[in-house]
Order: structure tokens, then C-alpha cells, then sequence
């Protein structure tokens, strides 16, 4: 065995093991501790998505010193190396941009804690990623939702209370469904490891007996895993969440929890239940109806939104609805899509959140449009980026929401039932989005009437600055040279399969 | 200046004028184009009051259940549909239950080689007596530590929800924190006096005798955990901050995570990459046996006990 294909467990354990650190080291110390594992993670991650594209196959990990049935184990190929690193690098620069807002607006004894619960929440993302066993995965789902709790409240503020305990009902609900749903599959099949479980489903549709629990297991488990992802009629918590957390948190929820539990749920889609078990039952119809309801009537709502922070919190609501469309297509290709489609929300979106702070906080810390009135010209990096953010989230040519939403509707005309309201919600949600996100623009580039506010310079914000040009580069990356990262997607779909 | 280019020549470049725009000195609109900013509608105070005023009134018309009769149905459709959805759902879920295979039935799907493994091989493969305790901490061991970082992220969280400082709250808070329950009660204390010893005694026993008989650190841990706050209870705050303080809570959960980590990490290394690990099973039956179980018990117990006792310390008074 080679030594690289240690490095998903040296990159779970690493990041857990430093939660563990950040408790007891003081403050600056854990920042740095944090900083580094990221990083370190992510080269790793790095490293392991080049060899696994040279080796062309995935491969098992056992925990231990017992086989798989029996112990526990990881599993690794070009998606989960891929994933692994791409969520790193978003967490890196999350972390990065809301740095001085963290600063401003959590208590200070309590900075360390916020590193413990980034770090743990790093892990257990990991550990979803990789994990090839469903109970594993359900213990780190906890470990996510009670993390992605203290990461909402640790501002603490009315508002955030009480959208972490809305948080909280609404995700514990969901970890209870997941539950149920892996209690029955375990009780049908007798496994907890994927592919153990994929053969007893492949027997049961063969032999016809247990129909009936089979697709309550697999509603349980949709519906579960799309509560807890903010799916459009269960997204009541998800405004409150990423409006008043502190913008970190606000990132790293809307592009990397909620796309935690997606991918759990595409895992889950091909390792466990199998593709086309999945696609004949009716859920997937209804995860694709949810999700072209998702894509209106969240950016309805984020129109009627006064508030900047909130109106990028319900544009997720439109956005995951894209992708649980994509999956309800019940394709590959509609499949690679959502794929692409997690990659592109997620750049674009934390891209998005970290902009606009800055933007507010040069308007006197309102989040009020009418106070967002040139607001570009006071920070102007963060104007930049917001428009390019903006540009992005409408499908512009050259950044990266364009190409998920041509993924999209290629992948729409191939399935001749749903093409047709796939892309006319395509083209509405699209208008939508520009008429809401092209007014913020236009907005923050009205000159004000007399300057209230103070501008901000290049000096007063060198880290901030050096995180939005990262986040554009990404996304420029994404929108440009989109070919390869598709290809490695379907690459890595196959090996799942 | 050390520039190559004349200063004439540089400020017609590119360059020259978005440096010129990112430093602020001139904005590339201003002047050139028309501009016009938005007219900002204005309310008149009186007016405004006015709207909130009528906004209250038809508030507080629409939610009177007395005069409004709708709303009054639309409540009660609204309780009914909760209940009539819950019902729906339990109801689904029996229906389904009814399909899944027997319990205890010799031939359904649970009852397959993976528990035969671990009833048959358990006891020479982990040395453990305890089937369940070789199963949670050496077989799936990985889910455990999993388990017991949930336990400490919970902490942190209730940590970062109720601790408050010292110099936050009233201070006379802070020091009568006994001032709605009976100070120093005869029954309870004298109660505490015998029960206190007995039950950490116990808890250490079920945490030491994990891998011999039931039990093993979730169970201990909480029993240890439990006779703490009988002694808090019976006692203060006085006497138990010399023992408990949050310093020994992060210390002794730190070393307990840290010691669960990197015994784990041996060996789940050794094992991936098919090495020999060089710990001995021990005589099964003995204290000293079954190799790591024993001291990642005694990490499970420590973890579980800070967490209950930390949970009802930051219940009561929001500080150790």
C-alpha cells in the first residue's frame, strides 16, 4: 500500500486531534493551529486527488486492524480527494475574510471555541466525504449539527438565538428521519457498510419482497438529508442562520454544511441504494418538483428582501433548489451538474457573503439597502467582488455560474419527461436572480447624496482584500476552465458507482 | 522617481488610471457621465406614526380570536393539521414496521456474519469479555471516538451559550447562588456524606471493569458524573471549585481526547497498512487485559463525566 492513501485518515484525525489543541492553547495560538491544519489538509487532499487521478480506480481503508463488515472504513477516489480539497480551500478563505469581523463581534474568551467547533466541523465534513459506512456518517452528521449550532449563536445577540435554536429543531428533525431511515435499511439488510447494503438492495428489488419498507427507507433518508440542506419548504431556519451569524459562520454553513449533507445524500444515491433504484422510485419526481419550486419561489423572496444579508441567504434557497433539481433528473448528466453546481454555489456564494459584509460596514453597519447607497465607492474591493459574485450567481460568460447552468440545461434535454419545466424555471429562476442581484449592484454604485460614511482603504484590510481576490480567482477558474473539472466529476461519479 | 516612462506618458496608460481610481483621487464617472442619484422617499413623522399606529390596530384586529372568526378556525385547522400530520406519519411508520422482518426470527437479514463474527471470534480478537465494549472500542472503534467528540462539542457549545464571566453578571448573583433552594440541608448532606463515596466508587469500578463485565466508560462516566453534582448539591459551589474548576475541566478533557486520539491513531495505522501492532491482549478475565480497551474506557469515562457535570454546573449558575 502506497503511504499517499493514508492521507484521508491523517486528514480526519488531524483536524479533530487540533479541536482537541484549540481548548487548551491560548488565543492566538489556536488561530494559528486552526490556519495550519486547513492548510495542511488541503495539500494533502491536494496530494491525494493528483495520485488518485494517476491510479484512475478508488480505493478502501480499513480503520483498524479488522476487515470491513466488521470494522470501520474510509474509502477514497477522485470525487471525495476532490471535494475534500475544495472544501478546505473555501473554509481557508472564509476564515480569512471574516477575520477581522469575528474580532469585532465575539467575545474574546470565547475565540478559541470558535476554532474548536471550525475545526471539529472540518472533520466531520471530512469524515462525510470519505466515510464508506452509514453509521459513521450519521455520527458525524451530529458532530455537524451541533458544531454548525455554536457556530450560529457564538455572536450572540437575540437573533442569533433564536435562529440556532429554529436551527436546531429544524436539523434534529432531519438527523432523527436519517436515523430511522438507517435503522430500517440495517434492519432489511443487515449492513451498515455501503456496499454490503447495495447488494442486499440489489437482491431485495430482485426478489420483490420489502418493497413497502424500502421506499419509506428511502423517503426517511431524502427527506432527512434535504431538511437538513435547506430544501425550499423546509428552509424556515435558513434566513435567520445566515443573516445574523458572524459572516464566517455565514460562509462556511450556506457553501459547506448544507453541501456536506448533499453529498451524503449523492453517496448515499449511488453507494447504498444503487442509481436506478433510487430513479424508479417516484421520490426523485418529488425532490425535482421541490427543487423547481425552490429555485422561484426563493428568489421571490429574496427580491421582496430590505436586507443584503438575508436576501443572499434565501438566494441559497434558490440555488440548492438547482441542485436538487439536478439530481431529481434522475441522469448523469444531470447528476455531474449538481455536482458542479455544489462547487460553483459554494465558491460564489461564501464569495458573496464576505463581500457584502464588507460593503455594510463601510454604510454604518446597516444592512439596509437605502444605506448601501454607493457603497462600492467607499470599499472598493468589495464592490468588485460583490459584482462579480453577483455576475456569477445570474450564468455570465467567464465565471462559474454560467457553466453550471448550461450543465444544467444540457442535461435537462436529455431527459425528453423533464425538460420542459426544467428549462422554463431555468430561464425564470435565471431572470430573477438578475433582477435581485443587479439592483444590489446598481445599488451599492448609486453615488450617495453626501458622504456619511467613511471609505476604507487597501491598508486597512491586507487579509481581507488577499481572500476576495482569492475567491475570485476561484471562481474565475471555475467559469474558465471548466472542462477538466467537469471530466474529473464524471470520473468520479463512475468510481462511485 | 524611478519611473522609465515620463510622467505625461504614464498618466494616459491603464495602469495610472486604475490606480488612480483604486486610491480614490478621481472617480472614471464623475463629469463624464450623467449621474443622477436616487431620490430617497422621505416620510413625514406624523405620517409614519400614523401607519404604525394602524398597523398595530389592524394587528391586534386580525389575532383577536373574540371578534375574528377566521382566525379562530385558522387555528384550530392549523392544531388539527399538526395533529392529523403526526398521526398520518406514525401511522405510515407502523404500517411499515408491520413489513420489516421479525424480530428474533432466525432467518432475518440482521442475523448474518457480522454478528457471528463477533460473538464467535470476539473474545480472542479483542480480548475483551464484554462483547459489546470489544465491539464499540476495538472492532468499530472509529465511530466511538466519533462519539465521544460529539460529547465534547456539545460541551463547547453549552460552554459558549451560558458561560458567563465573572465580571459580567452581578457579582452578588454570583455568590448567592443558593438563594431559592435550602442552604446547607442536615438531610442531604448527611445523605451525601455516605452516598457521595459509594457512587464514585462505583462509577470507577463500572469504568475499570468495562471490558470484564457490563458496562465500560458511557455507563461510568455518567455514574462518576452523577455523584458530582450530588455533591454539589449537598455541598456548593464552595467545596467543589477546590476540586472542579474549568481548568480541570479542559485538562482532564484534553488529555483524555488526546490519549483516545493518538492510541487510536496507532492503531488504526498499523492495522491499514497491515502492520504488527506491538499491544498485548493480556489473559482475558484479568483488570490488564484486552489491550487498548481499558485506557480508552477509562478517556470515554473521563470525557462523559465533564460533560454531565459541566451541562448542570452551566444549567445552574453559567460558571464552575
Amino acid at each position: 500500500m502506497d503511504f499517499v492513501q493514508n492521507f484521508p485518515f491523517f486528514s480526519i484525525m488531524l483536524s479533530m486531534f487540533s479541536g482537541t489543541v484549540c481548548s487548551v492553547l491560548p488565543r492566538k495560538a489556536a488561530k494559528w493551529v486552526n490556519t495550519i491544519v486547513i492548510s495542511v489538509v488541503s495539500v494533502l487532499s491536494l496530494i491525494l486527488l493528483v495520485y488518485l487521478i494517476g491510479k484512475k480506480e478508488s480505493y478502501v481503508y480499513m480503520m483498524g486492524h479488522f476487515p470491513a463488515p466488521w470494522g470501520n472504513e474510509i474509502r477514497a477516489g477522485v470525487l471525495e480527494a476532490g471535494m475534500a480539497l475544495f472544501f478546505c480551500v473555501i473554509m481557508l478563505l472564509s476564515m480569512l475574510g471574516g477575520r477581522k469581523k469575528l474580532h469585532d463581534e465575539v467575545v474574546e474568551s470565547k475565540h478559541n471555541m470558535y476554532y474548536i467547533l471550525v475545526n471539529l466541523l472540518l472533520s466531520s465534513l471530512l469524515a462525510l466525504v470519505y466515510t464508506n459506512d452509514l453509521f459513521t456518517a450519521y455520527v458525524f452528521v451530529e458532530i455537524n449539527t451541533i458544531a454548525a449550532c455554536g457556530l450560529i449563536m457564538i455572536r450572540q445577540n437575540g437573533r442569533t438565538i433564536e435562529a440556532a435554536v429554529r436551527y436546531m429543531i429544524m436539523s434534529l428533525l432531519g438527523s432523527g428521519l436519517l436515523l430511522l431511515g438507517i435503522c430500517m435499511l440495517y434492519d432489511l439488510t443487515g449492513h451498515l457498510l455501503m456496499s454490503n447494503i447495495r447488494e442486499s438492495v440489489h437482491m431485495i428489488m430482485e426478489d420483490g419482497t420489502y418493497r413497502v419498507p424500502l421506499l419509506v427507507t428511502i423517503t426517511l433518508i431524502s427527506v432527512g438529508l434535504a431538511i437538513k440542506s435547506a430544501l425550499f419548504p423546509f428552509h424556515g431556519w435558513l434566513p435567520d442562520a445566515y443573516g445574523y451569524s458572524t459572516v464566517s459562520s455565514a460562509a462556511i454553513l450556506s457553501s459547506l454544511v448544507s453541501k456536506g449533507y448533499i453529498f451524503l445524500l449523492i453517496k448515499i444515491i449511488y453507494r447504498v441504494l444503487g442509481f436506478d433504484v433510487f430513479g424508479m422510485s417516484h421520490i426523485i419526481d418529488v425532490l425535482f418538483a421541490f427543487g423547481l419550486m425552490g429555485m422561484v419561489f426563493g428568489s421571490l423572496n429574496a427580491i421582496e428582501e430590505n436586507d443584503i444579508r438575508r436576501m443572499i441567504a434565501f438566494s441559497s434557497v434558490a440555488q440548492i433548489g438547482y441542485i436538487y433539481m439536478g439530481i431529481g433528473m434522475g441522469t448523469q448528466a444531470g447528476m455531474t451538474a449538481s455536482v458542479f453546481h455544489i462547487l460553483s454555489h459554494a465558491a460564489t456564494k461564501s464569495l458573496l457573503f464576505i463581500a457584502a459584509i464588507g460593503l455594510t460596514d463601510v454604510s454604518g453597519g446597516s444592512r439596509h439597502f437605502i444605506d448601501l447607497t454607493g457603497a462600492a465607492y467607499r470599499n472598493k474591493w468589495a464592490g468588485v467582488t460583490f459584482t462579480v459574485g453577483s455576475l456569477s450567481m445570474v450564468g455570465v460568460p467567464m465565471f462559474s455560474g454560467f457553466i453550471s447552468k448550461l450543465l444544467f440545461a444540457q442535461a435537462a434535454v436529455q431527459n425528453h419527461v423533464k425538460m420542459l419545466p426544467a428549462l422554463i424555471v431555468l430561464a425564470v429562476s435565471t431572470v430573477l436572480n438578475a433582477i435581485y442581484f443587479m439592483k444590489t449592484v446598481i445599488r451599492i454604485y448609486t453615488p450617495a447624496q453626501e458622504d456619511k460614511y467613511e471609505s476604507i482603504t487597501f491598508k486597512d484590510m491586507k487579509s481581507y482584500v488577499l481572500a476576495l481576490v482569492c475567491f475570485i480567482i476561484l471562481n474565475v477558474i471555475l467559469g474558465i476552465s471548466s472542462q477538466p473539472i467537469v471530466d474529473l466529476i464524471e470520473q468520479g461519479l463512475s468510481m462511485f458507482a | 522617481m524611478s519611473r522609465l516612462k515620463p510622467r505625461e506618458e504614464y498618466e494616459k496608460t491603464r495602469a495610472f488610471r486604475f490606480f488612480r481610481w483604486l486610491s480614490g483621487s478621481k472617480d472614471p464617472y464623475l463629469g463624464e457621465v450623467e449621474m443622477k442619484p436616487q431620490e430617497e422617499w422621505k416620510e413625514e413623522e406624523s405620517v409614519h406614526l400614523d401607519h404604525i399606529h394602524d398597523h398595530q390596530a389592524l394587528r391586534s384586529r386580525i389575532y383577536d380570536t373574540e371578534h375574528n372568526k377566521k382566525i379562530l378556525f385558522f387555528y384550530k385547522l392549523y392544531k388539527l393539521a399538526a395533529v392529523l400530520f403526526c398521526v398520518g406519519l406514525a401511522a405510515l411508520l407502523l404500517y411499515t414496521v408491520s413489513y420489516l422482518p421479525k424480530t428474533g426470527a432466525a432467518d432475518r437479514p440482521a442475523n448474518n456474519e457480522v454478528p457471528a463474527r463477533y460473538i464467535e471470534k470476539g473474545l480472542q480478537e479483542t480480548g475483551a469479555v464484554n462483547i459489546v465494549t470489544g465491539m464499540i472500542l476495538d472492532y468499530r472503534a472509529f465511530d466511538t471516538f466519533g462519539e465521544s467528540n460529539v460529547l465534547f462539542v456539545a460541551t463547547v457549545t453549552v460552554l459558549i451559550l451560558l458561560h458567563a464571566k465573572k465580571n459580567g453578571k452581578g457579582e452578588e448573583e454570583q455568590e448567592n447562588d443558593r438563594i431559592f433552594e435550602p442552604k446547607n440541608d442536615a438531610i442531604l448532606q448527611a445523605g451525601a456524606t455516605i452516598l457521595v463515596p459509594v457512587i464514585m466508587l462505583f462509577g470507577v469500578y463500572i469504568v475499570l471493569n468495562g471490558h470484564l463485565s457490563p458496562g465500560g466508560g458511557f455507563s461510568g462516566g455518567a455514574v462518576i458524573g452523577a455523584g458530582l453534582i450530588l455533591y454539589l448539591n449537598a455541598f456548593g459551589f464552595k467545596k467543589t471549585e477546590k476540586l472542579f474548576t474549568e481548568k480541570v475541566y479542559k485538562w482532564v478533557s484534553f488529555s483524555a481526547l488526546t490519549t483516545y486520539c493518538l492510541a487510536k491513531s496507532y492503531s488504526f495505522f498499523t492495522g491499514a497498512n497491515h502492520l504488527e501492532s506491538h499491544i498485548p491482549l493480556g489473559t482475558p478475565g484479568h483488570i490488564l487485559s484486552s489491550g487498548l480497551i481499558l485506557l480508552l474506557n477509562i478517556c470515554v469515562g473521563m470525557v462523559v463525566a465533564c460533560t454531565m457535570y459541566t451541562f448542570y454546573v452551566m444549567f445552574r449558575k453559567g460558571d464552575f
